[in-house]
């Protein structure tokens, strides 16, 4: 088979992966090497569904001995098969790599024969390409569940970032769909990976030539709206393996139809988009924001709110906490206010430092003064009697406000 | 009022705050000699390009100032504004009166304007190393074309050596016709005749200069981000908005490959 098929087939069966980032790497290049991290990462171009291009994303084969329901590559399902050779996978990145296409791969593959099988050839091309290559851009590398700890822990002294996907999010929603796997290998896998990076950091802390182990961390997907797991779930789930693996990201997939199977939503039904922007705010809101994700979801609230955004949301129930003065109030409450982003919220504290400030400086400062005006007081409140409520509020915001996703998903709906 | 005229160029406008203070004038306005139109009321005042000057009022700030504004300060240079001069030159006079502290009051008008001139800049230069696609020559160049917002090759040129420092590469600005060189130990300025080299079509290297496997891994390159789109996601908006228009006429994977031309 020609590379130009091969690579068209392995990109295609890998692009479900929505993890494309790049962040979080820190490696320099070498002497006479070729390549570097960037801290923040770079995307060099954006897919035509406005996703962000930064590694070459590729499957070394498509074949598997698993039959995971949600899975284009499953044995059952009927389609072109390939593989990459592993100089194959390696010249594509080096060439694509010095074009300035790439910020460095991510391999992952489906499963031939068994894990350590297919553990091992992962390896050795991140091997050549960091040794015989020395080739220091970033590698992004799937773990194979249950492969051996001896492969494992060889691939994480290549790979920047490590990942292993848990499909999806409860053990109940995997059973029903890949009767086959569970989550106890992943978590293995998982731990297994996480006690190294501690355990390379300790030392590295002592010996400087201790090697760097998976610098960039661990991450993991879900596939959301394949099984009828409630967003509490889904993010309480996250928010555990944040914690238990020390993870760097969590990403959510809207599943998008691929089978006609009876279990699954019926092909031709549109990917929740919307849903799965959602669930993102609210894990930035966990992150960054210093929420706790039961302050945004619990059983009273197992879903988050479609037409507005959590923060918004969490905001609007609990009108008590609000107005918050600009010019006083606490940098962490400051954060809480719809409308005003942690860049904002860090200006706001050092400016006020000048002299109180006005609604226009907010707007200059980048605050999304249409939404915060609810929430806060500054220099040139207008005294108000009796303060409008949450539901007033609301309907003023969405009113004045269209979102990319709504006008889809109001189309849709508009169908039925 | 005082209006100095400089050069145009980074030395030129740190030249011009020496002369306020040396000078003692104030207010002062500031523009490019070469877009200069006189004023009734004005009196210009040719201000000379001085390295001595200039350094001594890059030092005076670089002491009030972290790193991290001071790049802000020459980022916001290359943004090409003609009203961000005077807002540099002003943010200037405001720092050498008042001290470093006082960078971070935005409720400032110049202080804001270079923060967000700084930010646009920024994100052309983040574009820019994002964006650049390199084209192997037949001699082993790799060889880009560009045509940025604002003047940024300055600001990229460190990324790409420490990137690709196995490697020779040459980036040019067609807008602002001239470009950095990197033999394998420095980076370097340069200028190119085109018309002389790829005849009419800008922006497109005739497939006889490329090296042999370049079209080759062009076309991998277009295959691979078709295959990597989602259609049941398409969603062009948001497509366009990270990667507008303007930039499209020198991304392989967007771009017309040689071979069919
Ligand atoms: S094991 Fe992985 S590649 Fe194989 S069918 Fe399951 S999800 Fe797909």
């Amino acid at each position: 088979m020609e590379i130009t098929e091969k690579l068209n087939i392995l990109a295609d069966a890998a692009k479900y992966d929505v993890s494309c980032a790049s962040s979080g790497g820190t490696r320099k290049n070498t002497k006479g090497g070729l390549g570097n991290s960037h801290i923040s990462g770079i995307c060099h171009s954006y897919t035509e569904d406005g996703r962000c291009v930064s590694l070459l994303k590729i499957l070394l084969t498509n074949h598997c001995i698993y039959d995971c329901a949600f899975c284009v590559s499953r044995r059952s399902n009927d389609i072109k098969r390939a593989a990459f050779k592993v100089q194959e996978v390696v010249d594509l990145t080096i060439n694509f790599y010095r074009r300035n296409y790439i910020e460095g791969l991510f391999l992952s593959s489906g499963i031939f024969k068994d894990a350590d099988y297919t553990m091992e050839r992962l390896l050795r091309i991140v091997k050549k390409l960091r040794t015989e290559e020395r080739f220091n851009g970033y590698i992004h590398l799937k773990t194979i569940p249950g492969a051996s700890e001896a492969l494992i822990r060889e691939a994480g002294l290549y790979a920047d970032r490590m990942s292993i996907n848990l499909e999806m999010p409860t053990e109940q929603g995997l059973r029903l769909l890949a009767p086959e796997k569970s989550h106890a290998p992943v978590k293995h896998s998982l731990q297994l990976v996480s006690q190294s990076i501690a355990q390379f950091k300790e030392e590295r802390k002592l010996l400087r030539h201790v090697p760097r182990f998976v610098p960039a961390g661990q991450s993991t997907q879900m596939v959301v709206g394949a099984t009828p797991e409630t967003d509490m779930d889904i993010m309480h789930t996250a928010h555990h393996y944040y914690k238990t693996y020390n993870l760097k990201r969590v990403y959510y997939a809207g599943y998008i139809p691929i089978s006609y199977d009876s279990r699954l939503p019926a092909m031709g039904t549109q990917p929740p988009l919307l849903r799965e922007n959602r669930l993102y705010q609210t894990d930035w809101l966990m992150r960054f924001y210093g929420f706790e994700v039961h302050e945004l979801l619990n059983p009273l609230h197992p879903h988050l709110d479609v037409e507005i955004d959590p923060k918004l949301s969490w905001a609007l129930r609990h009108m008590e906490q609000f107005p918050v003065d600009i010019n006083t109030a606490d940098y962490r409450l400051i954060l809480r206010v719809p409308g005003i982003g942690v860049g904002s919220a860090k200006k706001i504290v050092q400016a006020r430092k000048f002299g109180s400030l006005r609604f226009d400086q907010l707007k200059q400062i980048g605050v999304a003064v249409n939404r915060a005006r609810h929430f806060i007081r500054c220099a040139d409140s207008p005294f108000s009697i009796g303060d409008p409520t949450a539901n007033v509020i609301r309907a003023q915001i969405l009113a004045s406000t269209t979102s990319k996703y709504i006008e889809k998903s109001v189309l849709q709906l508009s169908l039925f | 009022m005082w209006v100095y005229l400089f050069d145009g160029t980074f030395i030129g406008l740190l030249t011009a705050v020496f002369e306020r203070y040396d000078r003692k004038q104030h207010p002062v306005r500031i523009a490019p000699q070469q877009r200069y139109a006189p004023g009734l009321m004005d009196e210009p005042v040719a201000v000379v390009s001085d390295d001595t000057k200039a350094r001594r009022v890059w030092q005076g700030l670089g002491k009030r100032l972290n790193t991290d504004w001071m790049s802000r300060l020459y980022a916001a240079f290359l943004g090409e504004q003609p009203e961000g001069f005077q807002h540099l030159f002003d943010l200037a006079c405001y720092i050498i009166n008042h001290g470093g502290d006082v960078i971070a009051n935005y409720g400032n008008p110049h202080v804001l304007y270079v923060a967000q001139l700084h930010r646009k800049v920024h994100r052309e230069k983040h574009r820019m190393e994002a964006f650049v696609r390199f084209q192997q020559l037949a001699d082993g160049i790799f060889f880009a074309l560009v045509e940025p917002d604002f003047n940024v090759l300055p600001l990229i040129s460190r990324h790409f050596k420490n990137r690709y420092a196995d490697q020779r590469w040459t980036i040019y600005d067609r807008r602002r016709d001239y470009g950095i060189h990197y033999d394998g130990s420095g980076v370097s300025e340069v200028t190119i005749d085109f018309i002389q080299h790829t005849g009419k079509h800008r922006g497109v290297l005739p497939a006889d200069l490329l090296a042999e496997q370049e079209v080759l891994y062009q076309t991998l390159w277009q295959g691979y981000f078709k295959n990597a789109t989602i259609p049941s996601r398409k969603n062009t908006t948001l497509h366009i908005r990270h990667v507008p228009r303007r930039y499209w006429k020198h991304l392989t994977e967007k771009a017309f490959l040689p071979l069919a031309l």
